[in-house]
């Protein structure tokens, strides 16, 4: 469509001027620890930090979690409703998309306020974090494993599988999963940036995760915060290029706000 | 008797077989959902009516009315109502510039793959961003009063109220909306060149054609970044060391145990929010259903 260039070159100016110059002003920030320092201060005092890489570490494996507990409830339910019970589909979509009416605090509330004061495993802070992480990641795991299932032909393979004497075990793990491993990584790669920056849920549960390590590192060092704003940056980029590079044209909703 | 006994207990058999193999499949699934998203919100629930020394009441739904909390909501709604309707119109005007706008090819990419990034750039690190740049001694902040003579802080702006949250909030909203509504508008530029060549003048096309089939997508995306704000917690604890009178940062009070209040007042909190936010939701789906239609 044709039309004067002028207006549309000044909104992207201004747009990309409004979304660079914060990350200017943090990167300027970062490197000026001090005039008797060099300018990377900063960042070897974060990167020698044993409490950053604890951090990092915790949020990485909570992630892991997350996913991992997330495709173990989804990628059956949602291969089963494709493959048998049409009727379900509906029903498992609606359940997956659910989170996105609890915001995260809220459902770190009703956790506490259900578990917080009992005994045995659901009463366990760790498993309130992985189990709350989960349900965050639930939308994100499922959008991606329905994509998956409706790029391949699930029924053709299956049915080939099962013909050739494939147990139901095999059928999922050397079928069903390798087919969905492409539409996996995106929805993966995502879950992975929601989690490494959370905040809400992990302060709540009293877990020192990266969000609240950055969050206790820029009250008493500014410079030092800037610096993990952006390596945290960094890391989303990292991971949002790489879910992109795999899987066009996902759009997201939420995060660690 | 027996090809009778047998007839008739076959078709028992497979049903029973039948659920068993249901669960097996939909049982973690359903399991988790019960334990961690239904029995927690119906927890909430119960909680929000109950407190009180005769069994259930309405005590906390009424205290809601008090003008703290009242306030709570009120600002949550108003600050996710600000950065929803001003991240939707800049939104689609970036959008729209970089669709039909006839900006450089090569730039797209880029541009999507910023968006992206920068809709999932939130929370603490945001907040973080934004102090070194419009905080008092920000690079922003600095770079006016020494070189415009315009001294923010003096004329009465604060990073660490409710403006500098709403500029704080559109660096995610304005690139959600760019992400939702790219598609929609690709397919405008096929409508656009179309009526062009039929002899249309931009404000034709765009009030004739444009608006009435963006109507729908519009309004959703717009609730969609309603909601994107509405629960956000980490950025404006961040920003506002916790000061600033949102429903989440109250809830939030509670369970830290930094405020004494009764935990019931925040069941009946959450669940104000949740019911907000299932409100938004169903208008959403009734409106995308809608476009869905339209479009077949």
């Amino acid at each position: 469509m044709k039309g004067s260039r002028g207006w549309s070159f000044i909104v992207a100016v201004v747009g990309f001027l409004y979304f660079i110059v914060p990350l200017i002003a943090t990167a300027q920030f970062s490197i000026q620890e001090g005039p008797a320092k060099p300018f990377w201060a900063a960042y070897t005092s974060i990167l020698t930090s044993p409490s950053f890489w604890a951090s990092l570490r915790l949020s990485l494996f909570m992630a892991l979690a997350a996913v991992v507990i997330g495709l173990v409830i989804i990628v059956p339910a949602a291969y089963w409703a494709f493959l048998r019970v049409p009727r379900m589909q509906a029903w498992v979509e609606f359940v997956s998309i659910l989170p996105f009416v609890v915001p995260p605090i809220v459902l770190v509330l009703g956790l506490v306020h259900l578990y917080g004061n009992g005994y045995g495993p659901l009463s366990a802070r760790p498993v309130m974090l992985m189990a709350a992480y989960g349900v965050v990641s639930l939308p994100y795991l499922y959008r991606s494993v329905d994509n998956g299932l409706r790029s391949m032909d699930v029924r053709a393979l299956t049915e080939a599988a099962l013909g050739l004497g494939s147990s139901w075990p095999r059928v999922m793990f050397q079928v069903v999963l390798p087919n969905l491993r492409t539409a996996l990584l995106g929805g993966t790669f995502l879950v992975f940036a929601l989690i490494m920056g959370e905040y809400a849920i992990s302060s709540m549960l009293g877990f020192n995760t990266f969000g609240v390590y950055m969050l206790l590192t820029g009250q008493t060092r500014a410079h030092a915060a800037a610096a993990l704003a952006l390596i945290s940056f960094a890391l989303v980029w990292l991971l949002v290029g790489v879910m992109q590079a795999v899987n066009r044209g996902n759009v997201t909703i939420g995060g660690s706000r | 008797m027996t090809e009778v006994a047998i007839a008739t207990k076959a078709p028992r058999l497979n049903r029973a077989a039948r659920i068993w193999t249901m669960g097996v499949w939909f049982l973690p699934f359903g399991l988790f959902a019960v334990l961690f998203l239904f029995l927690p919100s119906i927890g909430l629930f119960v909680g929000s009516l109950t407190g009180g020394p005769h069994g259930l009441t309405l005590d906390n739904f009424g205290q809601l009315f008090q003008s703290q909390y009242l306030d709570a909501y009120k600002v949550s709604v108003e600050l996710s109502a600000a950065t929803a309707v001003i991240g939707a119109v800049v939104g689609v005007v970036l959008a729209w510039a970089m669709v039909g706008g006839g900006l450089p090819r090569f730039l797209r990419p880029f541009f999507l793959t910023f968006s992206g990034v920068a809709s999932n750039f939130a929370g603490i690190p945001l907040a973080f961003a934004f102090t070194a740049s419009l905080g008092p001694v920000g690079m922003v902040t600095l770079f006016l009063s020494h070189h415009l003579g315009l001294n923010l802080y003096q004329s009465g702006f604060s990073l660490f109220g409710f403006s500098g949250l709403v500029i704080t909030y559109l660096y995610f909203q304005i690139p959600l909306m760019v992400l939702l509504m790219v598609p929609a508008l690709d397919n405008m530029s096929r409508w656009g060149e179309a009526a062009m060549n039929l002899g249309a003048s931009p404000w034709q096309f765009w009030w004739h054609i444009g608006l009435p089939i963006l109507r729908l997508p519009l309004l959703g995306a717009t609730l969609l970044l309603f909601g994107n704000s509405f629960g956000a917690y980490a950025t404006a604890y961040a920003l506002t060391s916790g000061m600033i009178n949102l429903v989440p940062i109250v809830i939030g009070q509670e369970l830290s145990g930094n405020v004494v209040f009764s935990p019931n007042l925040a069941d009946a909190l959450a669940v104000g929010m949740i019911l907000i936010m299932i409100t938004i939701f169903a208008i959403y789906l009734i409106t995308n259903r809608n476009v869905v239609r339209w479009q077949r």
